[in-house]
């Protein structure tokens, strides 16, 4: 009986030293953690975008300003402009003027401060021989002079769908459309899960696999919280049609730097507006309409 | 003394004997052999491998995964899908044990209950692996987050992988704990879960397919036979573990389980291989016979595309590995060959977990809606996070073998429990 109870005693202490020990080896496990030094409480526990009152807006642009600062010495103005009435933005590009030179893809990712090392862009561009429209031939990783003999370019980004495929599988709703038609997210819900990407039929999503890099004196200080404030790491972003821009009455950055004035933007519920007299005076068409997803954001030929 | 221990044994309060239960099951399941040390040593050190793994990755960020922009998911949710297919597959034990009533299944059927709790805790762990945002996962909670219900198949996925959790939780518990106590379970409290939990493994395979047969944009994945081909495989697999835990218990842990329960499990796998590869064939006869660019990603997995041909080696192995265990599991006299019985269930069950995670997570994004070819393959960071999950579900699975089985034979009472003080 005693035998027993001692073995049981031994038994019970090198249970505990082993409880002990793997308690211990999970905190070291654990340890890299606690390295970076804790986010405060206040972003942590922030809300929903649609949830913040007037006054929490404010307070919580006030602390992402503090927080540029902090991270960058550099003072960046973050607004939050909202839809303008009776306005739907539309995209149109001329594709027979497009001559694949790649500065829109440069304009967003300087206008939107993107990872400098991974030189991201919210924008892609499609080289096609002549003859097809098939997307499986064309080459977006094509490195000379533009425009190539017998090649079209074809610039594709967030088509701002209607029917956004991204917007229904979000699990948190942290990505929407607004009145204006523009497919947003709020870079502080994003839990980083990636569904939207696997949705999405035009790759216009992007993740950030790690907190993004960009030299304090490249940051456009002129930011939009829904837009192109610097992003934090492990969350999506997409294009939002420059809307810190746009929704002030300016154009988008990549419309501003094409050489060639192939892109048309503006408001489609405006009669008078380029982008309506192109869409009624030409033949236009949509990528992968077959897919249902009715893009703001259409394509056309005019010679 | 002698008095008192009756008058407890007759009727123990719960706040006595559930507290001492969890004591009890502590205990057992920290209790072992050299080799059962040895075993859940290994285990752990693995595991917490992972968690180191992962603790970096939620640090510096998701950039020492291998995937990209254009192979957003990868090895963490090729195994958080395959592993739902193992969750649900447990049922083909409950089915025959309830639905049937076949008794000796019936005193085995808590394997595949476990397995079920085992597999669906290693899911969870894999989502939460896969968030670049783990701390935002309140955001996901009903009442203080906002839930994007009925919309999202994701949050689907969230009621029917915790409601499964729960359920399973439930009818263990329960079983184990009346058996505890040396009563016998009353069928109201646990008969209607158990008829609950079978239309519950079918739903929370089904769902997680729709999670990617609903996606237009991805042709490989938007098949109407995404989810049937699911639960063809998961019947496969979850059967297959099973019977290799039975062999296992047997032959390290000395234990005489019946055999009529493992031929069951082997008679079922012998329908659903075959299923599964009917469905895979009909799946590749319709990709590859009328061609064209919603083919794309099929032709990429099987034959590559220029010099991008990563998954190609992955996926014959699925495919030979399939059949073979196809063909082999066909022999009349399989059951007294356990060698060959482990060896067509070791087989099977990776064929399954090849051709369900990567076999069509990954290609699902090569190439990309814009034609990409961006490969992927897992990097080292993903390899030592996902052991370390199946190591913990693994941990789960055998601590809780360890401590249901002395309680199911009748082995660990709470009345024994007092009478030895």
């Amino acid at each position: 009986m005693t035998d027993k109870a001692k073995g049981i005693s031994r038994r019970r202490v090198i249970k505990g030293l082993g409880a002990t020990l793997g308690a211990a080896a999970f905190g070291a496990a654990l340890s890299p953690l606690f390295q970076g030094g804790f986010m405060s409480a206040k972003e942590l526990m922030q809300r929903h975008y649609k949830e913040l009152s007037p006054e929490d807006k404010k307070e919580v642009l006030e602390r992402l300003q503090a927080d540029a600062k902090e991270t960058f010495g550099r003072d960046v103005t973050i607004a939050d402009p909202r839809p303008r009435p009776k306005t739907k933005f539309v995209y149109a590009i001329n594709l027979s003027l497009c001559n694949g030179s790649g500065k829109c893809v440069e304009a967003c990712h300087k206008e939107n401060n993107h990872d400098r090392i991974t030189k991201q862009s919210y924008i892609r561009v499609l080289e096609m021989p002549k003859g097809t429209m098939d997307m499986e031939r064309g080459n977006t990783t094509y490195n000379h002079t533009v425009p190539a003999k017998d090649k079209f370019y074809m610039p594709v980004q967030c088509q701002q769908c209607d029917e956004p495929p991204c917007v229904d599988v979000c699990p948190v709703q942290a990505t929407w459309k607004e009145k204006d038609g523009i497919v947003v997210v709020d870079y502080n819900w994003c839990i980083g899960c990636r569904y939207c990407m696997a949705a999405c039929p035009y790759h216009a999503r992007r993740f950030n696999w790690k907190k993004p890099y960009i030299p304090p004196e490249d940051i456009n200080p002129n930011q939009g919280y829904l837009s192109n404030r610097v992003r934090q790491q492990g969350v999506v972003e997409k294009c939002h049609y420059c809307l810190h821009r746009t929704r002030e009455g300016r154009l988008p950055a990549c419309l501003e730097a094409c050489p060639t004035g192939a892109r048309v933007f503006g408001n489609f519920l405006d009669p008078k507006s380029s982008v309506r007299w192109v869409f009624e005076n030409k033949r236009v068409y949509v990528l992968k309409e077959e897919l249902g997803t009715k893009p703001s954001f259409f394509y056309f030929f005019d010679k | 003394m002698d008095t008192a221990t009756t008058e407890a044994s007759a009727k123990p309060p719960h706040w006595v004997s559930y507290p001492r239960f969890l004591m009890r099951a502590i205990s057992a399941a920290t209790d072992g052999s050299f080799l059962f040390y040895a075993w859940m040593t290994g285990l752990t050190a693995v595991f917490l491998v992972g968690a180191n793994a992962w603790a970096h990755q939620v640090t510096s960020g998701m950039i020492y995964t291998h995937m990209t922009d254009h192979v957003s998911w990868g090895l963490y949710i090729a195994n958080f899908t395959f592993l739902v297919g193992v969750a649900a597959g447990g049922v083909m034990m409950v089915i025959p044990a309830y639905l049937y009533n076949d008794r000796k299944m019936q005193d085995v059927v808590i394997l595949g209950e476990l397995l079920a709790i085992a597999a669906i805790i290693s899911c969870l762990m894999f989502v939460i692996a896969d968030l670049g945002r783990p701390d935002r996962f309140w955001h996901m909670m009903p009442p203080i987050g906002r839930f994007n219900f009925p919309f999202s198949m994701l949050t689907w996925d969230v009621i029917v992988l915790n409601g499964y959790l729960l359920i399973n939780l439930h009818v263990v518990g329960y079983l184990l704990y009346t058996r505890f106590l040396g009563k016998t379970p009353n069928p109201r409290w646990y008969k209607p879960f158990v008829l609950l939990s079978i239309a519950w493994a079918i739903s929370i395979h089904t769902v997680t397919a729709f999670l990617y047969s609903g996606l237009g944009g991805r042709p490989l994945w938007n098949s109407a036979l995404l989810a049937p081909r699911f639960l063809a495989s998961a019947f496969v697999s979850g059967p297959a573990f099973i019977i290799l835990t039975m062999l296992v218990l047997r032959r390290f842990g000395g234990l005489r389980l019946p055999v009529q329960p493992m031929d069951t499990l082997m008679k079922i796998m012998r329908v659903t291989i075959l299923i599964n590869l009917l469905m895979l064939i009909s799946e590749l006869f319709t990709e590859f016979y009328a061609g064209g660019a919603h083919t794309s990603s099929a032709r990429y997995l099987f034959f590559g595309h220029g010099e991008a041909n990563a998954l190609v080696p992955w996926i014959w192995t699925a495919i030979v590995f399939n059949v073979v265990a196809a063909v082999l599991i066909m022999r009349p006299t399989l059951i007294r060959h356990t060698g060959m019985l482990a060896t067509i269930c070791v087989l099977a069950f990776m064929g399954s977990w090849i051709e369900k995670g990567m076999g069509l997570i990954v290609p699902g994004f090569v190439p990309s809606p814009l034609h990409e070819y961006v490969e992927y393959l897992p990097s080292n960071l993903e390899w030592r996070l996902a052991a370390g999950v199946i190591a913990f579900g693994l941990l789960v699975y055998s601590a809780s073998i360890k401590v249901a089985i002395p309680i199911m034979r009748g082995e660990m009472r709470f009345e024994q429990e007092t009478s030895t003080k």
